[in-house]
């Protein structure tokens, strides 16, 4: 990443969410807000979309039960039929609990990792932090220097909306 | 944002006003250096857990011989400690999916212990089923991989079978779940150490925490993430457990051979769940002084659970009854007067009276305030729901059709070491994560503070100048 950031540090998640209210009001494109836990209702003003992973997830669980049936219809039905006491191998009721069970693994396991993939998470990753304490108890609201077009009056809701800091974090590449 | 809140609504933390303060409260017993305490009991378990692979080993090596069981009861301990084990495996993945889809405020301190709970004893039940194989390196028979057997294919008629599938699925589905939720507040530990100067454990929890740095994004995804998760733990978590009763309610034998099983054990298990939860809260919030995240209000909640679910078993105990004397089946019948008060009376009269008598006690509010008598309850509770299981399993087994086959079963030596063992086993595994893991959901509790105090690392909120301490 090789970027600068207008950033504004707060101690309050209430005065973040007006804070990014009044910036998304006057046109401001935040890059993104820094929090220790989720601030319910603020994507709006980052224009952040609602996710389509839970549809990737149905997807996934539609694919898990068309593996669990065809696997179990083939097996049974045609590669190795077994005679139990005379009873149908090829018994549909029989699949159910097999069937379910293989839906949530693919749906559930299939949705993590995508997620995990569009995320760009690994085991290791370095971390970018606008302040070492973003995920203890400070609030960072980013703004990306190149999309700054007042910065004062950036500047001013950051401080009326009471940020306890404003300066600028540069990331370069190594 | 936070919401609009009723000042009369329950407080989920006290003495607690800023998030600062919440993030060292529950990164002190990592960052803390290992005390005598802790290193005694995780001593004293390792052994018994080491105990119990010894008894295991023994097992492997001669054979399931080695085991009490005969003709008549070819199910006895093993599969006992299997669903006592997988029931006590409930209340994680209810408390942290159900009650989350219910936005239940009061699972976000206890969600992560329970969770872990949920691995440790699944692990711990699934090593009776592999053991009883006889075989265990024969294991991945029970999976439908082609092989040069014919090429032999497994039942999937069976509820064995079912059952493969079913704990496997739950296991790597909580897994996940615990795993993901873990991943911001090893975030917060990797930020936290590295601030405190110590390099190597920033580090690993650095890199546990795939990168994590908590933005909107970040959060928008994740959450729905957890939500669906929620929403497909939440049938998951009844169906493993339907599935384990239907390895009894398929079959034909009288005592198991009922349409009640599933919702019954489900019922069972949570109230077994619950109970281990009780347990151990009662010790990590004493040990960790945690009384300020996990308060009485929510050893109160889990104790009304434990009085409802524990009533929902006395009620299955009694309509079990009532429907085989109605069946008018000649062998329903006997069976359950033999359960009663045939030679296991003793098991069945240890089973009412620890999961539907004890846990009326808690009607009273004293009792549920009261932390001796909680976890002296809570024990009952656990002892109840393992003589249910043996009840269920052995008093339907040691009196068959014929008379000339009736047996007793007695547990040998080896049998009650590997089930001492998987305590062992569990508690080994609960001591490593109450140290090294953040054994409460840090970013969930700090969603319950509303309006938070001025850190005091913030020497003076004024915009325009650095004012970090």
């Amino acid at each position: 990443m090789n970027k600068s950031f207008l950033i504004g540090k707060f101690w309050d998640p209430d005065k973040v969410f007006a804070a990014a209210k009044r910036l998304k009001e006057q046109g401001v494109m935040i890059y993104d807000i820094y929090s220790p836990f989720p601030i319910h209702e603020i994507e709006p003003f980052l224009n952040i979309k609602r996710t389509r992973l839970s549809v990737a997830s149905f997807i996934y669980g539609c694919l898990g039960f068309a593996t669990a049936v065809t696997m179990m219809s083939l097996l049974y039905g045609a590669v190795w039929p077994m005679n139990i006491g005379g009873k149908p191998s090829l018994a549909f009721p029989d699949f159910v609990p097999i069937t379910f069970e293989m839906t949530v693994l693919f749906a559930a396991h299939g949705m993590v990792i995508t997620f995990f993939i569009i995320g760009r998470y690994w085991p290791g990753k370095k971390a970018f932090l606008m302040d070492d304490r973003q995920t203890d108890d400070v609030f960072v609201v980013a703004i990306d220097q190149e999309k700054v077009a007042d910065e004062a009056a950036i500047r001013s809701v950051f401080e009326e909306e009471g940020a306890y800091e404003i300066t600028t974090k540069d990331f370069k590449d190594q | 944002m936070s919401h609009v809140r009723s000042p009369i609504r329950q407080k989920w933390l006290t003495n607690t006003d800023t998030y600062g303060k919440i993030t060292e409260d529950i990164t002190r017993p990592i960052e803390a250096k290992p005390n005598m305490t802790w290193l005694f009991w995780t001593a004293v378990s390792g052994l018994v857990m080491l105990g119990g692979f010894a008894c295991i080993a023994w097992t492997v090596y001669k054979g399931i011989g080695t085991w009490g069981l005969n003709k008549t009861v070819g199910w006895a301990f093993d599969i006992t400690n299997f669903v006592f084990w997988v029931g006590i495996g409930h209340a994680g993945t209810l408390i942290s999916a159900v009650l989350l889809l219910f936005r239940q405020e009061w699972r976000n301190s206890i969600n992560r212990a329970s969770e872990a709970m949920t691995i440790f004893a699944v692990l711990c039940a699934g090593l009776f089923p592999i053991l009883h194989m006889g075989r265990p390196w024969l294991g991945l028979w029970f999976l439908p991989l082609p092989n040069t057997r014919g090429s032999l294919w497994v039942n999937f008629n069976s509820p064995l079978l079912w059952d493969v599938f079913a704990i496997s699925t739950y296991l790597s589905v909580s897994l996940v779940f615990w795993y993901l939720g873990m991943i911001p507040d090893f975030g917060t530990i990797r930020d936290r150490m590295a601030r405190g100067g110590k390099k190597l454990a920033s580090q690993i929890y650095g890199a546990l925490s795939f990168g994590w740095e908590g933005s909107s994004r970040n959060w928008s995804r994740y959450e729905i993430v957890s939500l669906i998760l929620a929403g497909l733990a939440t049938p998951l978590v009844l169906s493993v457990h339907s599935i384990v009763s239907m390895d009894f309610a398929t079959s034909v034998i009288p005592g198991w051979h009922t349409t009640i099983f599933p919702p019954y054990f489900v019922a069972g298990a949570i109230f077994s769940g619950f109970g281990m939860v009780q347990t151990l809260m009662i010790v990590t919030r004493k040990v960790y002084k945690l009384e300020d995240y996990i308060t009485m209000d929510h050893m109160e909640s889990i104790a009304k659970i434990v009085l409802a679910t524990g009533s929902l078993v006395g009620l299955a105990y009694t309509t079990e009854f009532f429907t085989a004397y109605y069946s008018g089946v000649l062998w329903e019948r006997y069976l359950f007067v033999n359960r009663m008060f045939g030679p296991y009376w003793w098991a069945y009269f240890a089973m009412f009276t620890c999961n539907v008598v004890t846990p009326q006690l808690f009607w009273s509010k004293k009792i549920r305030t009261n932390m001796v008598a909680t976890f002296i309850i809570s024990i009952f509770v656990n002892i109840g729901m393992w003589f249910e299981r043996f009840v269920i399993i052995v008093s339907s087994l040691h009196r068959d059709f014929l008379p000339s086959s009736w047996a007793m079963y007695t547990p040998t030596w080896v049998e009650a070491g590997i089930f001492i063992g998987t305590f062992g086993l569990f508690m080994f595994c609960f001591f490593l994560f109450s140290k090294y893991l953040p054994v409460i959901n840090m970013f969930e509790v700090k969603t319950l503070l509303h309006h938070p105090k001025k850190p005091d690392h913030i020497v003076e909120s004024v915009g325009g100048e650095t004012t970090n301490a």
